[in-house]
């Protein structure tokens, strides 16, 4: 089935624009860029109708990559039908991004180096997917994690871009040394990283075993997929180009952690702890960075927060054990999330860089192709039938409300969050006056036809892919008895919050700002995001920076190593200066010296007995 | 009278003060020429040493040992006493502390 | 009688020695090393060494010393100034020197503490017959070679101490 071609065609892409691509034309590095990434589409597409109705895995074994001890580890792919999901996601959502970037991009410096950048990401984010064992999946986290540095700081020249792809980086390298535990505690249990041999073991093992390595993948999932407490990175990697937030940190890096939760679900189900543990903190996720994103200004921002909190209902749905609701979100959140980045992109492109929505507005005449697009994804996110977001918003909220009651009215009230500030985003950018002093202009076609099939897909995804029915025969059985009532308790929680957004931004657009005046304090707490980063950076990066400044630096390389050679060599050249006065030219002393060695000559084969 | 014999460790006991002697001449003194004649002070001394050993052991050998240090005595006294008349053509002194090129 | 006669030589001889150590003008240092000399020559004839006592006299005190007269003569050598100094040799000289001479006074007397000693008259092999033929036999390569070292030193003495040709 040649598997490797899927990730291998974007890493050729990467290659060819990485090391020629300063002498192409533009359009030369696009056909290389786009083309790689829909062949690999293409065969994704080939692999699927090649194996058919699978209901088991296929692998494909390529070499043994280590092999000490008891451990062998290999390069190994395999598909099931979660593999072909993400696959599909992946390459499909990064095709039509990777069009979209022809237009943005294209008054931007730097063209090539993106291109190849996005192949990079495109060619480690497939290899995690195709991964059949840990390992290789690690080495797809930490590319992704990579190519997020890269594409983050794709601005170099600026610092705040260059500090967001630090924080980026380093606050997943925290989630990654989850883990890097996680893998070694399964290596010292199972004996072994491969998908199929822990998962045929994990049932047998003591369950406090499974919950250690279950809560140690959770530390890599907060990690990479932006949950409490390790979700500060998101909102700073907005200092990317928008197509980067829109691939990365909407339709497939940050999945990456609801993708390994859902696929070791085996280790989660016989660890109901270490499962709890993750719905409570995607609920809490999802609850708190709701919250945050009421109050921004920025467009970015605001849609940042919300990937945030959509992926703690994610992790929401597969705590409570709905794993195909939790990926069935996942796909459904691509479509519309990338949508309203790519919308946002379009808004802040045709403003020539505008970003704040106080400084929008009315733009529905201006820009109505971005308009129209773009309410389609809001009205998805809302979780308004019959949309997209409706059907998986509502199958994860039934599992929250069979694990824990508290849970549902929390996602629920957490919904109307949700379709709150979407719409306040929308009714602030499109409707009313225009208050900046931009010309606004329509994005060329090339943007706005994947806009366009993202729309679609976020209005008729829920029918056209129904994911949790094709998923069923991987995950086990949840009893989850339809509940009309939940259902239309949360569809009314999205009605109320697009109608107090109408409210407060669409009509009445001076009750906002007295509602924040009444409530100052928390609405700066909330605006402020609750101070997170200060309190991180007074608590954690201060006292870490201080003490490697003063301790290891100072202290142990420049006093101790530095010291110990610089005081090896003067030592050297004291002990040669001594020496040295020995060489006085005095025949006299000389002798002086043959004298006292003859006499020690003596004496030692006097004691050495060689006088008898 | 009867012959009283001598010790043989007399003679080398006699062998070493010389040596010493000669030593100590070779440290202490500052003229070069006295140097030199310390140096064959300690040659006499040792050559001392090798007649009497040549004695305890009844061989001849420790006679032929003492002639060969004679001789090259002799030729190395003749090269050193030229080498010294050369140092003295350019340094115009005879003290050997003054011949100090060779300093650290 | 060798008691006597090795006494008074060796207290001769010591004497010598101790002048050529202490006098300030080379001469008298040459004058007294012919004194040592002489009177080991004696202390060789106690010991039955007839051709080396002849040879040194001959050789030692009648060339070597008149050689060393002749450069204090030509270079017109006074009494010794003292200036310059070292430390090493003042500072360590005296006691390195004792504990050499306690040294080997202390072996030598342990390890001839019976009583081997020396008669006049106790070694008759030490006449030219026997030096010759030990000479041209055993010793010949030694013989050789010290003639060529002769050679060389002669040499080396004209090339070292011969005006420059103008």
């Amino acid at each position: 089935m040649q598997l490797w071609l899927i990730p291998l065609l974007p890493l050729a892409g990467f290659l060819i624009n990485g090391v020629f691509g300063r002498r192409f034309s533009k359009g030369l590095v696009n056909s290389v860029a786009i083309g790689s990434v829909a062949l690999s589409f293409a065969w994704v597409l080939k692999t699927i109708f090649a194996l058919g109705a699978l209901a088991g895995v296929y692998r494909e074994h390529y070499f043994t990559w280590i092999r000490s001890g008891v451990v062998n580890i290999g390069c190994d792919f395999g598909v099931d039908r979660l593999t072909i999901v993400m696959l599909l996601v992946v390459t499909g959502v990064g095709a039509l991004i990777h069009i979209y970037s022809i237009g943005y991009m294209a008054h931007e410096g730097g063209y090539y180096r993106f291109f190849a950048f996005l192949n990079l990401f495109m060619f480690f984010m497939l290899v995690l997917v195709l991964a059949s064992n840990y390992l290789v999946m690690f080495v797809g986290w930490e590319g992704v994690g990579l190519c997020s540095y890269l594409l983050i700081g794709f601005y170099f020249d600026k610092k705040f871009a260059t500090d967001a792809g630090n924080k980026a980086f380093i606050v997943n390298r925290i989630g990654d040394f989850g883990f890097s535990l996680a893998m070694f505690y399964m290596v010292k249990n199972f004996g072994s990283l491969d998908f199929a041999t822990v998962f045929k073991q994990a049932p047998g093992a003591p369950e406090a075993t499974l919950t250690v390595i279950g809560l140690l993948l959770m530390l890599g999932a907060c990690g990479k997929s932006a949950q409490l407490p390790l979700y500060v990175w998101l909102p700073d990697a907005m200092a990317g180009p928008t197509p980067v937030s829109a691939l990365i940190h909407a339709a497939t890096m940050v999945t990456a952690g609801v993708y390994m939760t859902a696929r070791s679900w085996t280790i989660y189900t016989h660890a109901p702890a270490a499962m709890n543990a993750i719905a409570v903190i995607g609920l809490a996720t999802a609850f708190f960075a709701a919250t945050i994103g009421l109050a921004q200004n920025d467009i970015k921002k605001v849609f940042a927060y919300s990937t945030v909190s959509q992926l703690g209902y994610m992790f929401l749905g597969v705590g409570c054990g709905a794993f195909s609701a939790g990926i069935y979100h996942l796909v459904t959140h691509a479509f519309f999330k990338a949508l309203l980045f790519l919308g946002a992109g379009s808004v802040i492109h045709a403003l020539s860089g505008e970003q704040d929505l106080r400084n929008m507005g009315g733009l529905r005449k201006k820009i109505p192709w971005t308009y129209a697009t773009m309410v389609c994804a809001a009205v998805a996110i809302a979780g308004l039938p019959p949309f997209s977001g409706f059907f998986s918003k509502d199958a994860i909220l039934v599992a929250a409300y069979q694990h824990a009651p508290w849970m549902y009215w929390l996602g629920t009230l957490t919904a109307g969050m949700t379709a709150f500030y979407v719409f306040r985003a929308i009714f602030l950018a499109f409707f009313g006056e225009y208050r900046g002093d931009k010309h606004a202009h329509e994005s060329p076609p090339v943007m706005l036809i994947p806009l366009a099939i993202l729309a679609l897909l976020s209005l008729a995804g829920g029918f056209l892919f129904k994911v949790p029915q094709f998923l069923a025969p991987i995950f086990p059985a949840l009893e989850a008895p339809e509940n009309p009532a939940l259902v239309a308790i949360s569809v009314v929680a999205g009605v109320l919050g697009i109608a107090l957004a109408w409210l407060m931004y669409g009509a009445k657009p001076a009750l906002a700002d007295s509602f924040a005046a009444s409530m100052n304090g928390l609405y700066t707490l909330v605006y402020n995001k609750y101070f997170v980063d200060e309190i991180y950076g007074a608590t954690v990066v201060d006292p870490l920076v201080g003490g490697s400044r003063v301790v290891l630096w100072k202290g142990v390389d420049a006093g101790l190593i530095d010291g110990t050679a610089n005081g090896v060599a003067a030592r050297a050249r004291n002990l040669g200066s001594l020496l040295r006065l020995m060489q006085s030219g005095n025949i006299r002393s000389y002798a002086t010296w043959v004298l006292f060695g003859s006499v020690l000559l003596i004496v030692a084969m006097g004691i050495a007995g060689g006088l008898r | 009278m009867t012959d009283v014999p001598v010790p043989i460790s007399w003679f080398l006991t006699l062998s070493a003060i010389l040596f010493v002697l000669g030593v100590a001449g070779f440290v202490f003194r500052r003229s070069v020429i006295t140097v030199f004649m310390s140096i064959e002070l300690m040659l006499n001394a040792v050559n001392l040493s090798f007649v009497t050993f040549s004695y305890q052991l009844k061989q001849v050998n420790g006679h032929l040992f003492a002639f060969f240090v004679m001789v090259v005595a002799a030729a190395e006294a003749a090269v050193g006493l030229a080498i010294i008349l050369t140092v003295f053509k350019n340094r115009e002194t005879l003290n050997i502390d003054d011949v100090d090129s060779m300093k650290n | 009688m060798t008691l006597a006669i090795f006494l008074i030589f060796a207290v001769i001889a010591v004497v010598c020695a101790i002048n050529v150590v202490v006098q300030t003008h080379p001469i008298s240092s040459a004058i007294s090393l012919v004194g040592v000399m002489g009177s080991l020559a004696v202390l060789y004839l106690q010991l039955g060494a007839e051709f080396i006592a002849a040879a040194q006299v001959i050789v030692y005190a009648g060339a070597i010393m008149v050689l060393f007269v002749f450069v204090i003569m030509l270079l017109n050598a006074g009494a010794e100034v003292k200036h310059g100094r070292s430390l090493t040799a003042q500072l360590l000289g005296a006691p390195l020197l004792v504990a050499l001479l306690g040294l080997l006074a202390y072996f030598v007397q342990r390890l001839y503490p019976r009583g081997a000693s020396v008669l006049f008259g106790g070694f008759r092999h030490g006449t030219p017959l026997d030096i010759g033929r030990a000479l041209f036999t055993t010793y010949l390569l030694p013989f050789e070679a010290t003639s060529i070292l002769i050679l060389i030193g002669i040499v080396g003495a004209i090339v070292l101490a011969r005006k420059e040709m103008d």
